[in-house]
């Protein structure tokens, strides 16, 4: 066996770790497991590759190694849960970019590379800068919007023709480079234009549709990945390239589904003119039942079965823990609570399930959208902490409302709705909601971690 | 023009492979899904390893380099985050 296939045969060794990893994912007992099994396939393609008779010096290899590593390692470790968003954007953004570099590289490289026709080179190069770039930028944008740093959402025509020009220049020059891959202005003009379409593409997307954001841009840096992997002929690259970009096309399309839109309405920032048009009338005037504390906590005294439907507004009010003591109080009253958690509640897929976990309730307390619905006519109350439009009736019974057919989670088949906000301001939709109005609801006016702390106070007082 | 087909024959292969397994990941890992795929596709850090390592070219040896970083923090970061948040997960009274 020549060390040639040697490598190989290393290569498939990762790839195979890589699949069983990602199967291991499939079950949370098995999951520590399988993420471990992505990481020793890492090392072992790692290390193979260093074998490799192309590689003369070793001392960018050590100190990018090391760079990397370092900020990698203080990074994972320091981050909070609640910031967990912004983290895997950042990430996503890195992916791309390394792709996109890596394209450069070989874009400069004086020879050939063995074994993979020019041409095939030069195509692929092209494709994984332009998506490598876009994935870059568009996850740095993404980034600034969840850290809170950009608060600009221009959309509209203007920057639609924008992004779209900028996409098309990028291809022509994308184009141009593959007839002529000498043409290095070619190739920056066409990385500078797939940047600019990143950053134009993700900037009029909004807070609550940040899951499909994500989402998609993950999906983005495994294709960019896929397409470095045509750049060097490298299967592995094209293997966990497409598995990654597979995962996040999924998450796409499930986040998209989630909240009845299409991917395209989402990159537009687009939730139909009516939420613009419609007035935002007092539909609360004087109908809005508020209760304190110790009038909530009165709900507990008898209840049997309690759902928690947490929003993003419990990342911001950092209350899981909070909502854990409440519950743990609740239980060992003998009233059995429930988690329900909508697919698109939060910034990112799986965010509410990663605070909660992070708080130590298990799992299995945590119902899906599907699973939780039809349970709440035997909910005596549902508790609404920081969650808004997932569970405005309007989506299902208003056939002229902007968020008309997404599905939502039906809190008022509940027994008693208590919804805890620290206003009645609208949410990202920006429109009203009945459910704070319905004769079931008491709005209790507070911020999320102090309202169930104040709760927990009360229902020991009971 | 051989070895192109192949390549295009595992990439389409690779994505069925994903599709069918990642259609089973309950929505409770779906965060964990997202930061460990991710780590995976810093298996772009092999090109860039031969990209910082082989080349004459001090103009890619530089580029080689930063992609070295990038996909460094990509796979440490992404797997050491997965791994917090799964023990998370895992762990019962």
């Amino acid at each position: 066996m020549t060390a040639d296939s040697a490598i190989q045969a290393a290569y498939l060794i990762a790839a195979i770790l890589f699949i069983l990893g990602l199967k291991g994912l499939t079950s949370p007992r098995t999951a520590v497991r399988g993420n471990m099994m992505g990481a020793a396939g890492m090392l072992i393609a790692v290390l193979a590759t260093l074998t490799d008779r192309q590689i003369v010096s070793f001392e960018m290899i050590v100190a990018g190694l090391a760079v990397g590593a370092v900020i990698g390692i203080i990074w994972a470790v320091r981050v909070q849960m609640t910031a967990m968003p912004q983290l895997v954007a950042a990430f996503n953004g890195f992916g791309g970019g390394a792709s996109a570099l890596v394209a450069a590289a070989a874009a400069f490289l004086p020879g050939t590379i063995e074994g993979v026709p020019p041409i095939q080179v030069d195509i692929s190069v092209a494709l994984s800068a332009f998506i490598g770039s876009a994935t870059l930028s568009g996850s740095l944008v993404a980034w600034a919007k969840l850290q809170g740093i950009l608060w600009w959402q221009p959309r509209g025509l203007a920057l639609q023709l924008l992004s779209n020009a900028s996409a098309l220049t990028a291809v022509v020059l994308g184009v141009l480079y593959v007839l002529d891959p000498e043409s290095m202005w070619l190739f920056a003009g066409l990385c500078g234009g797939a940047v600019l379409y990143g950053i134009l593409l993700t900037v009029a997307v909004g807070g609550a549709d940040m899951p499909v954001i994500i989402a998609l841009l993950n999906s983005c840096s495994g294709l960019a990945a896929a397409a470095t992997g045509f750049v060097l002929g490298n299967d592995v690259l094209i293997i966990s390239g497409s598995l990654v970009g597979a995962s996040g096309f999924i998450l796409t399309q499930i986040m998209c589904k989630a909240m009845n839109r299409s991917l395209w309405d989402v990159l537009r920032g687009d939730l139909g003119e009516a939420a613009a048009a419609r007035p935002q009338g007092d539909i609360y005037a004087g109908r809005v039942k508020s209760a304190s504390p110790e009038e909530a906590a009165l709900l507990f005294d008898v209840a049997r079965v309690v759902t928690v439907v947490p929003g993003y507004g419990m990342a911001v009010a950092q209350a899981q823990h909070a909502v854990r003591d409440f519950a743990q109080l609740l239980e060992a009253r003998g009233t059995e609570v429930r988690y329900a958690i909508h697919p698109v509640a939060g910034r990112m897929p799986g965010h509410m399930n990663v605070l909660l976990a992070e708080a130590d309730v298990p799992y299995e307390r945590l119902y899906d959208m599907d699973t939780i619905n039809p349970m709440f006519t035997e909910c005596d109350v549902a508790i609404v902490l920081g969650a808004n439009d997932v569970v405005n009736p309007a989506a299902r019974d208003e056939p002229g409302s902007p968020i008309y057919g997404m599905p939502i989670l039906e809190v008022d088949k509940a027994q008693v709705v208590l919804v805890i906000k620290r206003s009645l301001s609208p949410g990202f939709a920006g429109i009203p909601n009945r459910l704070f109005v319905n004769d079931k609801t008491l709005m209790l006016f507070s911020d999320g971690k102090k309202a169930m702390q104040d709760l927990a106070r009360e229902v020991r007082d009971l | 023009m051989e070895s192109f087909l192949v390549s295009v024959t595992v990439f389409a292969l690779a994505v069925f492979v994903g599709f069918e397994i990642i259609t089973k990941i309950p929505s409770t890992l779906h965060t964990p899904l997202m930061s460990g795929s991710n780590a995976i596709s810093g298996i772009t850090v092999v090109g860039a390893l031969v990209a910082a390592g082989a080349t004459d070219s001090d103009v890619a040896r530089l580029l080689g380099f930063g992609a070295v970083v990038l996909a460094t923090v990509n796979v440490v970061g992404g797997f050491l985050i997965t791994n917090r948040m799964l023990a998370m997960f895992r762990k019962k009274k």
